[in-house]
Formats: structure tokens, C-alpha cells, sequence
């Protein structure tokens, strides 16, 4: 911990980048001593380091809990919000380290790389969420995009690996491309990048002071631009039409990534969309809410239909991943209180469960990947009990039953949505629903109803990864049960909020 | 005594024995199966507490306890038991020992299998208790998993697919309820809440409460089960273990026509009214179209599992027509159908056990070999068609009664299919019973043993008491009844109090 303590001590402008600043340190320190000492075949400390990096990180993150304010000259929230989800994603990263370790060394593959880029891919997450400046943002977007793209291709010797990398590398660069044009039409718009301005409006510009003292008639170009930021988040949080690259990344991702990717990159995203259109864009809420919400339903629709013939776990998944961005997007189009904090609850409790799931796949898949298919876990109750149980328990979780943390998600961003006056975009949410809880059920009959495969392979089982899904099983059954501690954390997790008209966080707009 | 909160006790104790269950070693056949007896006996005994403590002449609820959950959004733990769901309660405890008893001869995989009962268990009480609309919910929702499993683990056939279809149709129901129950928890004045008796008398415009309605009716219509949604059932009952099939004939189909009387009459009483019409034709086509239906069924299961859209259909139109009688017909017809069919769940379990199938055409002459058998079954047929003396004639008359008062002409019809029972339950009985043996593997069949008489003489008794003394459960049933009707009937004026009693 004393890591932590050398980088809490430097000027309090520093608290709000301090988390994403000790990752890239250690990222850079395990790169070194793996460099330094050799080649041991038990590298236990690379895990271990990383480990403690994100719990430092974590605890850097909770220390400027409560602090509402724009750091080193604007381009840097410090606000509930980038502290809720800092400590989200580092927990996310330790899941993703933890389970890694089991998985690397199992398929002989570890190498201090894998830690590194983790590390810089959850650095890159944190800063999205805290980024108050598009240019900022798309800093931090790159960051961890190209951590992931690596890490996606991180099976060398598996051609899907590289297919999956490929693919998300070329349909990522696309939608940064869309990104930097929203930048450049924003700027054109308001002669700035700043989500929010200084307190002179002439002087330091931004798009939230903009738009308050700007007549609407003159916001058509900031609209258009808007438009093109919306392509480019859409891609990371792979709504409708943009998640072309979804299915093929989750499939031949390490299963630790892909859960990762799954639920970081999806909660990075999130923040950033929470940010721009709830905070920064809430005056024109009448403006983005119709395009939002055609993506949402889109999402939703597609996500669920589609995820039903698959065949592939991964894919499976990667498309319950769609319906569930459809989901959060409904808080998101609520833009009040509820739908933020939901969307936060929604999208924390959907990752632990999302990597849960993809850590009982790595361990149910085998070496090299090679049993991901629907059909390869039949029967999987009786040889792994247990194992099967926490999948189960992750599968109810994303699909929504009671006592399960998804349940609890669903009800709050649903909610907020019925609040907002949206009832019929819940409508369709709730119709998705029960179209998606098909395809969980069909895992699951596969797993308890059907016979196991006498070729199957006995399973190795870490204890590493064992742990990470009994600690997943157990946050998903927990904030199933008592969510008030989270619900109250999201909720206190207000966004910045800076202009004239609006001292607070986003009031119910009231339809 | 009544210091106890016996209602919790119950809910609980077979979830805590599940719990336990779970640490005896899963070869432990015999420790498993007095196990979950025990367990089962123990709820039985807890509920006996709430019979004695309900105080007779109580419309409200009572027994109940109320502790916060999630203070913020006003989640409550919130129960309470009144006369609609006092027999329900006790019904679905009676039961669990006797369905313990008929999973005998499950043989795979027995400590999940109890593991599931068990908690399914707590899941059907926990909905007959819940006071508050998200406690409701989370445990109409915790129904459907085991149920899920033990169809699909331990049914018959084509176990997957009936399971698979009971899930998907449960859920997409429930997810309407689900949405309803959000825009209530909006829609109601004052501090957000999702406590029922709060919520009771929120004013919505007509138009809402219509929609509203619909929503909790989606998911209750499904359950009950009312035609044409209805298809789910025949497929679960035949498929699901004869534990299973007795769970859900007898509690787990109250479950919908219990919604329908605690929280879709009353939350919406103006919309149930102008939708009675149609509630009650639909009804009516389920008694009639059930009955024609199981008359040609060749599976007894499947005869049995058609005779309960029928008597579902009873229920139903009791608790519509708005009177007294009706209503008090229609609570009781769900504790008589209870009894009955899950009697003859039993009963098939036990010749299915024996000979391995269920086809009518297998059987014949069986009164021979198993001539105590046959007379139960017979007496057990007999109150499920409604003969005088029987639990079933009373529940039934006093429908057709409520219903002769308010929509005359729909009696016809509905005594038609108390004829068309009779048709379906004799001819079978007489195919399966009486004649000569033709089929030699019918000749040595053993009458009941110990365990089966153990599990069958209890129902076969309250049967016979039911029938010839109701008075016992009409006293209890009968001032909810009362307040129900006052609120369907009297629907812009709501009672006072709106029910809220507190237990003494």
C-alpha cells in the first residue's frame, strides 16, 4: 500500500486521475520485474502485484468519494460517479486477474503482458468514466480499446483468437473514427471539447454551458455531432445496429477477457453515455431521447431474437451482452435520478454475473478452448455440481429472477423508465425479457437435463477460479437479497453537474 | 402460544430443512427421505399454530409481521393470512408430507430432488402470505425455478419441453404483472410503497386500472389456468413427477385464481367488474371444454390434468359473479380441488409406480387385484365430480348458486360440465376398474402398503369432512368473502380501513 500512498500525496488536483495514474505504475513495474528476474515457471507475482495495484486502485477511488468537482483545468471529473464505477471496474479487473492467472497457466500461456494490459485497459476504463473533455474521453477510449485488442488476441496459437482481433480491431478503429468526427463537429459547434465549461461561459466554453445560453435554433450542428459521439459509444457498448463486432470478439476472446470486455468495457462506456446525454446534453433531452430510445428498443429486439440460435456459449452470451446494453439504455433514456443510479447498479452487478459466467465457460471449455459449444455441457450438473449451480445462478441473474442481482437491475431501470413516462419502450424491455429467458433456460436444460458425454475430459479446476465464481455467485445471490448497500452507493454516485439552471443532478423530467 | 409469529415459522421451516438437507451425504437414501418427511411434518405442525391463532369473524388480515426490507424504495417483508388464503396454506402444508411420502420411488438424484420440494414449498406459502406486491412477487417468481427442475429432472417423456413450456409461459405472464405492479408503485400517491394495503384504494382513471388489470390478469390467467392459455398445463401435469403434478394441481394453479381475488379484484375493482363479462365467459368455456376434452384423453394423468381446467373454470366463475356465495364457493372449490385432484395425482403415482404406465387401455378389471384401491379412487372420483356428501358438491353448489342469483343463463352450461365430469371420471373409472382382466400384467398387482395408506387416508378423510361438516372452513372463509364482494360490487366506494387490520 505504500504505492498508494506515493501517488494520494501529490496536489489534491491529481485525486481525481490518482486510481488510473498507480495502474499505469504497476503495469509499468510488472512489466520491468518479469523483464528482470527472469523466467520462473510459477510467476505467482505477477498476479499478485496486479492484485494489489487494483485494490490500491480501488481504495484511491474511495477516497475522493464525496468530492464533486472538475480537475486539472476541466478535462477531469472527480464526482460520484467516476468513483462508483472506478471501484466497479477495479473490482472487474481483479475478477479478470484472478480468473487469468488459473487460465494462463493452464493453457501454458502466461506471460506479464496479459497483467500489463489488464492493468492499462482498467486505467483507460477509470479515466472514460472520469473524462470531462471529449478529447479526454477519447484518450481513454483508445487506451483500453488497444489494451483490448492485444488482450483479444492474446491465444497465440488459436487462428479464432487472431480472426476475433482482427475483426474488433478493424470495426473499432471505424467507430473511433466516428468518435474523433463527433469531436471535430463539437468543436465547430461550440469552439470546445469540454463536456461541461468553466464558470465564464465566453472564456471556458463547454457543451452544458453552451446550451444554456444558447438559443436551440443554433444547436443543430452540437446535434449532428452528438450523433456521431452516440455511433461511437454505441460500438463499445455494441447497441444495435453497432454490434456487428460483439458476437465475433466475445467468441475467440480468452474467456477471462471476454468477460472483461463484457462487463468493462460495457460500464466505461455506460459512464461516458450517463455523462454526456444526462448530464452535459440534459437540456436537449427532447432532442437525443428519440434516437436513443430507437437504439434501445433496436438493441433489446435484435440481442434477444438473435441469441436464441446460437449454438456457442460465447456467442450466446455476447449476444445476451446486446439485449442487456438495450436494458441499461432505458435507464439511461430516463435521465433522472433513478435511471442513473439503476443504469450503475444495473451495469455493476451485470458484469460480476457476465464474469462469473465466462469463468465457469474457461473452466468448463478445457484447454485450448476447445468445449464452448451449447452442446458440450450437457450434462454438466453431475460432474460439477457446483460449478453448474453458480452458472445457473449467473443465467437466473441475467435473466432477471428474483433473489438474483439482475433482478434488482432490471426492477430499477425499468422503474426509472416507468417514472420518466416511458412505459411502452418497458414494454418492449419486459417482452425482450421473456424471449431471452429462453435461451438461458435452454443452457440450463442442457446442463441439468440432458446426458453428459462420456468423452468428455475431466475438468481442472483452479483454486483461483474457483474462488473468483464463488465470489461472483455469492455478490450475485447477496445483492439479490439486501441491495440496499449498492443502491444506496449508485445513488449517492451523483454526476457532475455544473450550470445555471441545474445546481443538482438531473431532476425527473416528468415525461 | 399465538406469540409466535407461526405464520413466518411455517413459511420458513421447510427452506431451513432444504438448507439442511443439503449437508446429508447424497447416498444417504433413507436419512434424505425421513429427512424431508420431517421437514414436511414440521411446516404441518408450524401452520396448525396459525389455524388455532386465526380468529374466527375476521375479515382482515391477521398473524401476520412487518419488518422493513429495502426502507428506501418501501420494500417490506409483509405478511398476513385472512380467510382467502388460511385453507391454502393449510392445503399446501397437508400436502408436502403426502407428496414426500409419494416421491418413494424417485430414484435418481434424490437430494436435490428434496432440496427443490422443499423450497418450492416455501415459495407457493410465501405467495398465499405476502403483503407486500414486491415480496408477492419475488415469491411467485421463486415458484417457478424448482418447479422448472422437478418437472424437467425428474418428470416423464417429454420432460424438457413441458418444463421448458411451464417456464416461458409462467414467466412471460409474470413479467406483465411485474410491469403493472411498477407503474402502481408510480402511479400511488404519497410515500412509494409497495405495501398491498397502502397501495389498496389508490384512484386511478378508468382507462388505467383496465390496463393494469390486464397486466396482473396476464399472469394470474395464465397460472389459473384460464383457455386458451391453458396449454402449458396438460403437458406439465402428465410430464412432472406424480410429487410434482399434485403440487401443482393443488396449489400451485390456487396460486392464479388467489391472485386474482387478493390483489386483481380489490387493487382494481372497477376494471374487474366491467371485465366480469368477459372473465366469466372464458371461465365458462374452460369448464365445458375441459371436461369435453378429458372425456377422450387415454392418459389418466392427462384426463386428470383437463378435469382441472375444468374445476379451475368453477373457481373462477365463482369469484366473478359477485355474491357472497360465489365467492365463499369459489375459496372453498379451491381447497376441494385441491383435495380431490391432488388425491388422484396421488392415486395414478401409485399405479404408475406399479405398472409403469398411465394408458387407460393398459388397465381393466384392476378392481380385482387391488380392490381397496379401487374403492378409494372411486371415492376420490366421486368428490371430484361433485356428489353430494363430498367435498366437491358444496364449493360447486355454492357457485352455481352465487351464479344463478346475478348471470342465470351461464349456469346451464356450467352444470353441463359437472354432467360432462361425471361422464369422464366414471367411463374411465369403469375401463380401468371394472370388467374382466385383459391384461395379465394386471393380475398380481398389490393393493396399497403402509406408506401409500399413510399417504392417502389423511386427504380421503378430510374429503368426507368436508362434505358432510363445511361449516368449519365456510366460518373462516366467509367475512373475506364478504369484503370481496362489497368491493366488486360497491366498486367506487371503497370500505373503510381498505381491510387494514392489524393482528391481535
Amino acid at each position: 500500500m505504500n504505492l498508494a500512498q506515493e501517488f494520494s500525496q501529490p496536489e489534491v488536483q491529481l485525486g481525481g486521475i490518482a486510481p488510473e495514474l498507480l495502474l499505469v505504475g504497476v503495469a509499468l513495474i510488472i512489466l520491468v520485474v518479469d523483464a528482470s528476474f527472469g523466467r520462473g515457471d510459477n510467476r505467482w507475482y505477477l498476479a499478485g502485484l496486479s492484485a494489489l495495484g487494483l485494490a490500491g486502485a480501488a481504495a484511491l477511488a474511495i477516497m475522493t468519494w464525496g468530492d464533486n468537482e472538475l480537475q486539472l483545468s476541466n478535462m477531469i471529473a472527480a464526482d460520484g460517479l467516476a468513483a462508483f464505477s472506478k471501484v466497479s471496474l477495479a473490482a472487474f479487473g481483479l475478477l479478470t486477474v484472478l480468473l487469468g492467472r488459473d487460465y494462463l497457466a493452464r493453457d501454458k500461456i502466461e506471460e506479464s503482458e496479459f497483467y500489463a494490459l489488464v492493468l492499462f485497459a482498467v486505467a483507460g476504463m477509470m479515466l472514460m468514466t472520469a473524462a470531462a473533455d471529449l478529447i479526454v474521453m477519447f484518450l481513454a477510449l483508445e487506451t483500453f480499446s488497444v489494451s483490448l485488442y492485444v488482450l483479444v488476441a492474446f491465444r497465440r496459437a488459436s487462428l479464432a483468437s487472431h480472426e476475433s482481433a482482427m475483426k474488433y480491431f478493424l470495426l473499432g478503429a471505424f467507430s473511433s473514427a466516428f468518435f474523433l468526427l463527433g469531436i471535430a463537429l463539437t468543436y465547430g459547434a461550440i469552439g470546445s471539447t469540454n463536456l461541461y465549461g468553466g464558470a465564464d461561459p465566453v472564456a471556458e466554453p463547454g457543451i452544458a454551458n453552451f446550451i444554456t445560453g444558447t438559443p436551440t435554433d443554433d444547436l443543430s450542428l452540437l446535434i449532428v455531432a452528438t450523433g456521431f459521439l452516440v455511433i461511437g459509444l454505441g460500438f463499445k457498448i455494441a447497441a444495435v445496429p453497432f454490434h456487428m463486432w460483439t458476437p465475433d470478439a466475445y467468441q475467440g476472446a480468452p474467456s477471462p477477457i471476454t468477460g472483461f470486455m463484457a462487463a468493462g468495457t460495457k460500464f466505461a462506456a455506460f459512464a461516458a453515455l450517463l455523462r454526456l446525454f444526462d448530464a452535459s446534453l440534459f437540456p436537449l433531452r427532447s432532442e437525443w431521447r428519440p434516437l436513443l430510445i430507437v437504439l434501445a428498443v433496436a438493441t433489446m429486439i435484435a440481442g434477444s431474437v438473435l441469441a436464441i440460435v446460437q449454438e456457442d456459449l460465447k456467442r450466446l452470451l455476447a449476444y445476451s451482452s446486446i439485449a442487456h446494453a438495450g436494458f441499461v439504455l432505458t435507464g439511461v433514456i430516463a435521465a433522472n435520478d433513478r435511471g442513473v443510479s439503476g443504469a450503475l447498479f444495473y451495469l455493476a452487478t451485470y458484469g460480476v454475473a457476465v464474469l462469473g459466467a465466462f469463468a465457469v465457460i474457461s473452466l468448463v471449455a478445457g484447454r485450448d478452448e476447445e468445449r464452448v459449444l451449447l452442446a458440450d455441457h450437457r450434462g454438466l450438473f453431475y460432474e460439477h455440481p457446483l460449478l453448474t449451480t453458480a452458472l445457473t445462478l449467473f443465467l437466473l441473474s441475467l435473466a432477471g429472477v428474483p433473489v438474483t442481482s439482475g433482478f434488482v437491475g432490471k426492477l430499477v431501470v425499468f422503474g426509472a423508465a416507468v417514472e420518466a413516462g416511458y412505459t411502452w419502450v418497458v414494454v418492449v424491455g419486459v417482452l425482450t425479457s421473456a424471449i431471452a429467458a429462453f435461451f438461458y433456460l435452454k443452457v440450463m436444460a442442457t446442463m441439468f437435463l440432458q446426458e453428459r458425454d462420456p468423452d468428455a475430459p475431466a475438468l481442472p479446476v483452479g483454486r483461483l477460479a474457483s474462488g473468483v465464481v464463488a465470489v461472483a455467485a455469492v455478490a450475485t445471490i447477496g445483492f439479490g437479497l439486501a441491495w440496499s448497500p449498492l443502491i444506496n452507493a449508485a445513488e449517492s454516485a451523483t454526476i457532475f453537474f455544473q450550470s445555471p439552471q441545474e445546481q443538482s443532478a438531473p431532476i425527473p423530467p416528468g415525461g | 402460544m399465538n406469540d409466535l409469529p407461526w405464520l413466518d415459522i411455517t413459511i420458513f421451516i421447510p427452506l431451513g430443512g432444504a438448507i439442511l438437507l443439503g449437508a446429508v451425504p447424497k447416498d444417504r437414501v433413507g436419512a434424505l427421505r425421513t429427512g424431508a418427511l420431517i421437514v414436511a411434518v414440521a411446516a404441518f405442525a408450524a401452520s396448525l399454530g396459525i389455524l388455532a391463532g386465526f380468529e374466527v369473524g375476521e375479515a382482515g388480515f391477521q398473524l401476520g409481521s412487518s419488518l422493513s426490507w429495502i426502507s428506501e424504495w418501501g420494500i417490506g417483508y409483509t405478511t398476513g393470512v385472512d380467510g382467502v388464503s388460511l385453507w391454502i396454506i393449510m392445503l399446501t402444508t397437508f400436502l408436502m408430507p403426502l407428496a414426500v411420502l409419494a416421491s418413494w420411488s424417485v430414484d435418481k438424484q434424490l437430494k436435490p430432488y428434496f432440496i427443490f420440494l422443499l423450497s418450492l414449498e416455501t415459495g407457493m406459502l410465501g405467495v398465499f402470505s405476502a403483503l407486500d406486491l414486491f415480496l408477492f412477487y419475488v415469491f411467485w417468481e421463486a415458484v417457478l425455478v424448482p418447479m422448472y427442475f422437478l418437472i424437467g429432472l425428474w418428470g416423464y417423456g417429454r420432460r424438457v419441453y413441458a418444463a421448458t413450456k411451464f417456464f416461458l409461459y409462467t414467466l412471460a405472464g409474470s413479467l406483465f404483472l411485474l410491469l403493472a405492479i411498477l407503474y402502481l408503485y408510480f402511479a400511488a400517491p404519497g410515500e412509494p410503497t409497495f405495501d398491498y394495503r397502502s397501495l389498496l384504494g389508490t384512484e386511478l382513471a378508468f382507462g388505467t386500472q383496465v390496463l393494469l388489470f390486464l397486466g396482473f390478469f396476464a399472469s394470474f390467467a395464465v397460472k389459473i389456468p384460464l383457455v386458451p392459455l391453458h396449454t402449458w398445463l396438460p403437458d406439465a401435469h402428465t410430464e412432472a413427477p406424480t410429487a410434482g403434478s399434485v403440487m401443482l394441481a393443488a396449489v400451485l394453479l390456487k396460486m392464479g385464481a388467489y391472485g386474482l381475488i387478493r390483489f386483481g379484484i380489490p387493487l382494481f375493482p372497477d376494471a374487474a367488474q366491467a371485465l366480469a363479462p368477459l372473465i366469466i365467459t372464458l371461465a365458462v368455456i374452460g369448464i365445458v371444454y375441459g371436461a369435453l376434452i378429458a372425456i377422450v384423453q387415454r392418459d389418466i394423468k392427462r384426463l386428470v390434468a383437463y378435469s382441472s381446467v375444468a374445476h379451475l373454470g368453477f373457481v373462477v366463475l365463482g369469484l366473478f359473479v359477485g355474491t357472497i356465495q360465489g365467492m365463499s364457493g369459489g375459496i372453498l372449490q379451491m381447497l376441494n380441488h385441491g383435495l380431490s385432484t391432488g388425491a388422484l395425482f396421488l392415486l395414478v403415482g401409485v399405479l404408475y409406480d406399479r405398472r409403469h404406465t398411465r394408458l387407460i387401455a393398459d388397465f381393466g378389471g384392476l378392481a380385482k387385484s387391488m380392490p381397496v384401491y379401487a374403492g378409494v379412487f372411486l371415492l376420490v372420483a366421486l368428490s371430484s365430480l361433485g356428489l353430494p356428501g363430498l367435498n366437491g358438491f358444496v364449493g360447486e353448489f355454492l357457485v352455481l348458486l352465487g351464479t344463478y342469483e346475478t348471470y342465470a343463463w351461464w349456469v346451464i352450461p356450467a352444470t353441463f360440465g359437472i354432467v360432462l365430469a361425471a361422464i369422464y371420471l366414471l367411463w374411465a373409472y369403469q375401463r380401468v376398474f371394472h370388467g374382466d382382466i385383459t391384461n395379465e400384467a394386471n393380475r398380481g398387482l398389490s393393493d396399497f402398503n403402509v406408506r401409500e395408506y399413510a399417504m392417502i387416508l389423511p386427504v380421503v378423510a378430510l374429503i368426507v369432512f368436508i362434505g358432510v361438516y363445511p361449516k368449519p372452513f365456510l366460518d373462516r372463509i366467509e367475512p373475506s368473502a364478504q369484503k370481496l364482494v362489497s368491493q366488486l360490487n360497491d366498486s367506487s366506494v371503497l370500505p373503510e380501513g381498505s381491510g387494514v387490520a392489524e393482528a391481535p
